[in-house]
């Protein structure tokens, strides 16, 4: 394992900004992982920095293909993280809309380039995100429908789905929108958390990777727990619930649970009265795919996702 | 007449409502519509006073009025409330959530119902004050795909500058975007600081507004003589400067000034060793139209912006 150094600036009164990766083997650049891009990613941080520790376990057995190299990026914004402020500190600008960047540009543009230039050669991407409502995920690998996605391949990370996504304008400017235009073939990942660690589904997310890695000769590995032969989806097939009244959010389901049509998902509260004002019930039978997890919800705001049966 | 175009209920004893001021004719039918949209960013204030102003004076002659004027002085109205530039809660550029949907998540249904309520205006102004770090002169920011229809209503808005940009997909998601797209005219203009009201910057658009609702037959009344603006257009290159180091920036030059290649813009400093840390000036002859206000920078905040060859 050698430490190095990805990108960094220096700061008026703060440490110098580092982006620090680690790089297991030697020889053509296989496969790089990247972690918590805002400063709330700490699920994201903590199943990179597992990987970290399992990849330098695998590499002292003699483990790795050799010829091949894999590069693990924990955290590509430090000083978001120990500010607990989601994006950059000074001008709230998210790293992850600044790809593929610009050397001469703005400060997170340059952290883009910066990192993108020493990642973009690599023939496969993970990327560990979040999405940007505080809530609770089934394990997935999503993919952006760019023409150059591979869902076949991502199914061989064993996690229960695969959501395709057809790219909105904002989404070109992120890192796995780029990696795919410049050849990577890149998949990002969502486990169960965000701001808290969730270790059940970050150790389903390290056997993923480690599997995938098996599966595309980077590693000599059997995959130990679940191997799911994923669902694909398709991200606007997925059935969005939002909550018809303002109030206290009372959720009855967890992710990757099964309900039926007519089933009541979850419930709104009213803040004063402490009465019910209105329940979340799925039209459909299907697993649910997200829930909010904060204790109180805007009206018309997305509270469950329903991936719905495919039968 | 107050109108809610959208309402929302927020968690606690509270509805969110954005709210628009609709002025109508006296008489006649409802003629042409001109629609003035501000406060997307909760931190750029310049386009309140151009609301209030704008109505003061069609208040004092509304006779005069020939037409609809639709006046949208908050579309985020909790992130005026709380010094907040994104959505407060959900910390998300409103400005990249355009034309959003109507059965999307709240701030997309928002989005959906601002472009539905907007769509149909004759003219649609979309008001901005840079931001809490820049400062900016007088300008319209016209994307290239919509140069040839909206160069010529730019041309009378009284603004100092007019830059036709290269379209960007990102910026597809964007108000003006998604209204042009969709055969509503929406000029972006750009005008002053954030956090700030700057009067006079105020009253020399409020003066191209009315221009512009007479082109339109929205105003029978005498309206000012505007200005002629510099019009920059692809392939002219703007001149960005970024800060080469981090530390604080003091400001020599204030935007607007002409510039020759070399003149020192400001200096970055590092006060703990009381040292400068580098001198920053202009590559090129030519005009500072938005200068950085703000005085901590980090390696890559932008400093300024000069249109070379100066002001023509």
């Amino acid at each position: 394992m050698e430490r190095q150094i990805v990108y960094e600036s220096r700061s008026l009164y703060r440490d110098d900004f580092r982006v620090t990766g680690f790089a297991f083997g030697q020889g053509e650049p296989a496969m790089c992982i990247v972690g918590s891009m805002r400063g709330n990613e700490y699920q994201q941080l903590y199943i990179c920095s597992q990987l970290v520790r399992r990849l330098g376990e695998l590499e002292a057995q003699g483990r790795l293909v050799p010829d091949r190299q894999i590069l693990v990026i924990p955290c590509v914004n430090p000083y978001s993280m120990n500010l607990q402020k989601r994006f950059w500190c000074i001008d709230n600008t998210d790293i992850n809309r600044m790809f593929p960047g610009y050397a001469l540009g703005e400060t997170t543009q340059r952290v883009a380039a910066g990192v993108f230039d020493q990642i973009q050669r690599y023939q496969y991407g993970v990327q560990f995100s979040s999405f940007y409502m505080p809530g609770a995920f089934v394990p997935h690998v999503r993919i952006m429908k760019t023409g150059y996605e591979d869902r076949e391949m991502a199914v061989r990370f064993g996690l229960p789905y695969v959501v395709l996504h057809a790219p909105r304008p904002f989404d070109t400017t992120t890192l796995n929108y780029n990696w795919q235009i410049w050849d990577t073939k890149a998949f990002t990942l969502y486990t169960a958390s965000n701001s808290r660690v969730d270790r059940p589904s970050a150790h389903q997310a390290v056997e993923a990777v480690l599997g995938f890695m098996a599966d595309q000769d980077l590693l000599r590995y059997h995959r130990h727990g679940s191997f799911y032969l994923s669902r694909v989806v398709e991200s606007e097939d997925m059935i969005a619930l939002r909550a018809d009244r303002a109030g206290f959010f009372e959720s009855f389901v967890v992710p990757g649970q099964e309900v039926e049509a007519g089933e009541d998902l979850a419930r709104i509260l009213d803040p004063y009265l402490g009465t019910e004002q209105s329940r979340v019930t799925a039209p459909a039978a299907g697993t649910v795919a997200f829930v909010r997890d904060e204790a109180m919800t805007y009206e018309s705001t997305t509270v469950v996702k329903l991936i719905p049966s495919d039968d | 007449m107050i109108k809610t175009v959208v309402r929302v209920g927020l968690p606690v004893g509270e509805d969110l409502h954005i709210r628009k001021n609709r002025l109508s004719p006296q008489t006649g039918g409802p003629g042409r519509r001109v629609s003035i949209v501000t406060g997307t960013h909760g931190d750029e204030l310049e386009g309140q006073y151009v609301c209030y102003a704008l109505q003061r004076r069609i208040q004092a002659q509304p006779e005069l009025l020939r037409g609809t004027v639709d006046i949208y002085p908050a579309l985020n109205p909790l992130g005026l409330n709380s010094v907040t530039r994104g959505i407060p809660g959900f910390d998300l550029d409103m400005n990249r959530s355009f034309p959003g949907q109507p059965d999307g998540d709240m701030n997309e249904a928002v989005a959906a119902e601002i472009v539905q309520d907007l769509l149909g205006s004759d003219l649609c102004l979309d008001i901005h004050a840079s931001n809490i770090f820049l400062t900016e002169i007088p300008q319209i920011r016209i994307n290239e795909l919509h140069a040839a229809q909206l160069l010529p209503l730019a041309r009378l808005a009284n603004v100092d500058l007019v830059w036709v940009h290269s379209n960007a997909t990102v910026l597809e998601s964007t108000l003006a975007y998604s209204l042009n797209s969709r055969g509503t005219p929406t000029l972006v203009v750009e005008m002053g600081v954030g956090m700030r009201i700057t009067k006079s910057y105020g009253d020399q658009l409020v003066d191209g507004i009315f221009r512009l609702m007479a082109e339109l037959g929205v105003w029978r009344g005498d309206v000012p003589e505007v200005r002629a603006p510099v019009v920059s257009q692809p392939p002219e290159e703007v001149a960005f400067l970024n800060a080469p180091v981090s530390g604080i920036w003091l400001k020599h030059l204030d935007h607007g000034a002409r510039l020759r290649a070399g003149d020192v813009l400001g200096e970055i400093l590092d006060p703990l060793r009381g040292q400068v840390l580098c001198a920053v000036t202009a590559p090129v002859d030519g005009w500072l139209f938005t200068v950085r206000e703000y005085p901590v920078v980090d390696q890559g905040s932008l400093l300024a912006r000069i249109l070379p060859g100066g002001e023509r």
